[in-house]
């Protein structure tokens, strides 16, 4: 039992410390709070995370919830009026329950979730309540909200990029947490920091205090975050889209370890997120949230399976699905017969190296791959597998450092200028970020018709009623045309992406992870256009994405890459559906469905492959 | 469940009058029923920069002032409404005191009156009113072709050199540091010397100053466009098989015209200032012409006998300056809301809050609420032009932006 815990808590809860804070005395005692041996019983067996010394196990309060919003209504007072971003929202987290909070972007979910921090900016305006542990949140001073943050209630964010600061290691950024909260000082903070990072998993714990997190891959950086965020045992943890930024099986991974936290300390979980996959996988309940207001609520089982309200029925069935398909245009087989015919897209033993100030750096190995024309290949693999460097390279915008790199027979790398030129007007490029793929300065119509100036191609008119025809393509109003990118929401903006690419009637088209910065429903209807646009145009493609049901639904044949290597090869249905080699298997056991009884057997299968390949869960 | 199929079955039309469930199509819908006017960034720049208060008491100074200068004694040959010429000396009336009152007689003043010679007399007799007219007049020529200048070369310097990269930018980089290491006072004297034997009055000097005053610029819009370089709409721009000159033209500059206006203005004032010390020195403007620098350098002595010789060059001086400076503070605040403080100082003024009905007052934020919003996911025109068109829409929601500061 640590008493410097206690006595920093009971200074800040001193109005208010009947309930909750009492409750959790208990528990706490059985948890044990002694750094260093473990003393507490293993609630759940687990690798990693044996050590509970540096947590404590909160009550389960007989029921009451931890959390609680009753009518929490915000506004925002903008430049141009008053917003309303969250319209009267009420729902409870219980202590050990995961709460998922689901909506695409604009639902108002984050913004309900701030209030139970104080994290809102001075322009907000919110009425209603949100109790944590039994106390008012919205009418606290910043004194008293600074007492909360971390100690009652903890954050997971989205990006662990940015979530962490650069110039501090990572032992004084988990150190910080529990100075400021009184919890521990000098060595016995460093060893805590170790042990809550042995707890979420990170091995050689004592020595990589030290480190900065650059150091760190993504998915450890997030661990870290997770261990900052459980330094000082809250009783809920917010957890805003903590998987998003994160490759499929790591997200695994960290949602394996949030879990198993949860389990062992019986924290409250308010998991924000727009995956259903992972709603399926965490949530106890479900609250589903559009234009501020809450839809639908309910246990997982009935939300995800019997949906009641048409919005979740659409976002469930706008869920891209392994097995689901398209309709695409076949693709015109290319044999040695055929004196025509050549690949759109030929790769043989393709090598790309960065130049990082003088040093090479291969990042991509020797992968080989063809495109017929009319043909969807999809590049799969995870952060890192060097997908979007062989779509550059395809257009020409890296060089090819071996190997080679034909594009309608034609090597882009080594023409004259002249002639590249020629050739890029037959290529045409769809980016992932919406955006920053088109020029905020331009009107939609010149974007569209870009292509056309650059090339010379047509007079103003033949350009307008050619941006017309393509915008009505991408079932956009024809008014579009004279507005500003900025006034298009990410999907429409992703259409004119699209638009713009084929404005040329290319023969090859890259699309480097077209939707994955897009709401499920929204990428659904993009996806949708895109292999219509596909069975009219039939233009050869080349379809990036991490996505493997995205790639199911659209691609002829697939290649899956890692770490720059290409891994497997062939038409979607044997590599999807029958995959052979062993890093195919993990990415697909990884992805999860939204079905939690499906995704428990998956979380199942996927614990079983691990363990015949020798390697934790988490 | 509804499978996905290979129909459009999962995005149809709703049936008439159901409420439209479905995110994307609520865009478009939205979308065709948002038949306002559409604002482009830089009508949104205007419509802030308009709202500016210190900016616009600025632009009516520095609109009168340029107006007085040079409609009062005329400009190139074209005679104005002053009748006093700042070369003709003349006898001292009342000891060369100043004729312009502006204190009412019933305050205790001698009456709103223009007289004679509003601003005095010098040494010889010239009228006062004339010279500091035509040290105004000098001040804006240079004010003008020192900042069209500067800011030509220095966007032209700043973008090929961040864009071409390599051997280029080593090249132009290392010729602004040479610049910027020469002490520019002395520089500018040194080629103002050399240049006023042009006999073309203020123009050399005002070529000479923007030759070397365009160094701060390079280096802004080189950052600038180093970032800018790295996004997607000129990857694409590339492979569509665009040339150089047509993506530094057309995408690039565009996009950091809010840093190029703002330094602009900034190098107006700096090279009213620059050429005021020169002339101060002797090396600017020498007489039988008149500038504000040598006005003041000239009759330094008199401060105490007959301070109006001093003061009514200063003024002017002050006046141009600040009101340029102020213009700047506007467009900067403009083109980019969040850089202009409002909000951190409200946050300062009215804490956090006290309770949840008095969260209202503190809601009376102008523009301080656009990031706000933005992440909100609100696809208003105004919502999310913020002059910073690197990433005007956050699809990621609020918490990560928002978040942050707590912990």
């Amino acid at each position: 039992m640590n008493a410097k815990a206690f006595d920093g808590k009971d200074r800040d809860m001193v109005e208010n410390n009947a309930g909750s804070h009492a409750a959790s005395t208990p528990a706490a005692e059985q948890g044990g709070l002694v750094p260093g041996p473990v003393t507490a019983p293993h609630p759940v067996t687990g690798p990693a995370t044996s050590a509970i010394g540096v947590v404590q196990r909160h009550d389960d309060l007989g029921g009451e919830p931890i959390l609680s919003f009753r009518d929490v209504d915000v506004r925002f007072a903008t430049e141009f009026g008053s917003v309303h971003a969250v319209k009267g929202v009420t729902f409870d987290v219980k202590p050990g329950e995961v709460v998922a909070l689901v909506g695409e972007s604009g639902s108002g979910k984050s913004v309900t979730s701030s209030t139970a921090m104080g994290l809102l900016p001075p322009t907000a305006d919110i009425t209603g309540s949100v109790k944590l542990a039994g106390r008012e949140v919205l009418t606290m001073t910043p004194g008293q909200l600074r007492g909360i943050r971390g100690d009652d209630v903890a954050m997971v964010f989205q990006e662990p990029m940015t979530a962490l600061n650069p110039v501090l290691t990572v032992g004084d950024q988990l150190t910080e947490a529990l100075q400021v909260h009184g919890i521990a000082y000098g060595t016995e903070a460093d060893k805590r920091a170790v042990e809550l990072l042995t707890m979420v998993g990170i091995p050689d714990a004592a020595s990589r205090l030290k480190q900065y997190p650059h150091q760190f891959s993504g998915g450890q950086r997030q661990r870290i975050v997770i261990a900052m965020a459980i330094s000082c045992s809250p009783k809920v943890i917010i957890a805003d889209e903590p998987t998003t930024a994160l490759d499929v099986t790591v997200q695994a991974e960290i949602l394996e370890l949030l879990r198993s936290l949860k389990n062992k300390m019986n924290t409250g979980i308010l998991l924000i997120t727009h995956n259903m996959g992972v709603v399926a996988d965490m949530a106890d309940r479900v609250c589903v949230m559009l234009h501020g207001e809450m839809v639908e609520t309910g246990p997982v089982h009935q939300v995800l399976q019997h949906p009641q309200h048409p919005y979740t029925q659409k976002l469930l069935a706008a869920v891209p699905r392994l097995g689901a398909t398209y309709e695409v245009a076949e693709p015109e087989p290319v044999t040695a017969t055929q004196s025509q015919a050549v690949y759109a897209i030929e790769a043989e033993d393709l090598s790309i190296e960065y130049d990082h100030r003088g040093k090479k750096n291969r990042v991509v190995h020797d992968v080989s791959f063809s495109v017929a024309p009319g043909e969807i290949l999809g590049l799969v693999g995870e952060s890192g597998s060097g997908k979007s460097t062989i779509a550059k390279a395809v257009l020409g915008l890296l060089p090819v450092a071996a190997g080679s790199l034909r594009i309608q027979g034609e090597d882009l790398a080594t023409m004259p200028t002249k002639e590249q030129r020629r050739l890029r007007r037959k290529i045409g490029v769809v980016f992932q970020d919406p955006a920053a793929s088109l020029d905020p300065r331009f009107p939609i119509g010149d974007i569209i018709t870009e292509p056309m100036v650059v090339h010379g191609v047509g007079d103003r008119r033949s350009r307008l009623a050619r941006a017309e025809e393509l915008v009505d393509a991408v079932r956009l109003p024809r008014s579009v045309v004279n507005r500003y990118p900025h006034e298009l929401s990410g999907g429409q903006r992703q259409r004119i992406s699209i638009a713009r690419a084929l404005t040329l009637d290319p023969e090859v088209l890259i699309a480097d992870e077209p939707t994955s910065a897009l709401d499920v429903s929204v990428q659904a209807a993009v996806l949708e256009m895109f292999a219509e646009l596909q069975s009219r145009y039939s233009f050869a493609c080349l379809f990036v994405s991490h996505d493997l049901a995205v790639v199911d639904m659209l691609a002829h044949k697939v290649l899956v890459l890692k770490d720059g290597r290409q891994v497997e090869q062939g038409p979607t249905e044997n590599v999807l559906h029958d995959p052979q080699a062993e890093y195919t298997r993990r990415l697909l056991a990884a992805a999860p469905v939204p079905d939690p009884d499906l995704q428990a057997e998956r979380r199942q299968e996927r614990r079983e492959l691990l363990a015949s390949l020798g390697e934790a869960a988490y | 469940m509804i499978p996905v199929s290979s129909s459009a079955q999962n995005t149809g039309r709703p049936a008439g009058g159901t409420a439209v469930v479905d995110l994307a199509e609520a865009e478009d819908i939205k979308l065709r029923e948002n038949a306002g006017r559409s604002y482009s960034q830089g009508a949104l720049v205007r419509k802030r920069f308009f709202r500016h208060k210190a900016a616009m008491v600025s632009l009516v100074v520095l609109t009168l002032v340029t107006l007085l200068a040079f409609t009062s004694i005329g400009f190139a040959g074209i005679p104005g409404w002053w009748d006093k010429s700042y070369t003709s000396a003349a006898t001292i009336v009342n000891g060369g005191k100043p004729t312009l009152s502006l204190v009412p007689q019933f305050l205790g003043g001698e009456g709103l009156r223009w007289g004679e010679h509003p601003f005095g007399q010098e040494s010889t007799g010239k009228d006062y009113f004339a010279l500091v007219m035509r040290g105004t007049q000098q001040s804006m020529i240079i004010a003008a072709i020192v900042g069209l200048l500067s800011t030509v070369i220095g966007a032209a310097v700043g973008a090929i050199s961040a864009y071409f990269g390599g051997w280029v930018d080593s090249v132009l980089m290392r010729l602004t540091d040479l610049i910027i290491v020469i002490p520019l006072l002395v520089l500018a004297a040194v080629l103002g010397q050399m240049a006023s034997g042009l006999e073309l009055g203020i123009i050399p000097l005002a070529v000479v100053l923007g030759l070397v005053s365009w160094t701060s610029l390079a280096r802004l819009v080189r950052g600038e466009i180093l970032s800018l370089r790295e996004k997607e709409f000129v990857a694409a721009a590339v492979a569509m098989g665009a040339k150089p000159g047509r993506i530094i033209a057309k995408h690039l500059l565009p996009n950091t015209i809010g840093v190029i206006v703002v330094n602009a203005t900034f190098a107006i004032a700096g090279a009213v200032l620059l050429e005021t010390s020169l002339s101060y020195l002797g090396f600017g403007v020498t007489p039988p012409d008149s500038s504000l620098g040598l006005l003041i350098s000239q009759y330094q002595n008199a401060f105490t006998t007959r301070p109006w010789l001093f003061w009514w060059p200063g003024m002017m001086i002050l006046a141009i300056a600040l009101s340029v400076n102020f213009l700047g503070d506007g467009l900067r605040d403009a083109f980019d809301p969040r850089q202009s403080g409002a909000h951190r100082r409200k946050r300062g003024f009215f804490s956090r809050r006290a309770s949840v009905t008095e969260a209202g007052a503190t809601t009376a934020g102008g523009l301080a609420a656009a990031p706000t919003a933005r992440g909100a996911g609100l696809n208003d025109a105004p919502v999310d032009a913020d002059g910073r068109p690197n990433q005007p829409h956050n699809t990621s929601g609020f918490g990560a932006g928002g978040g942050q500061g707590g912990l």
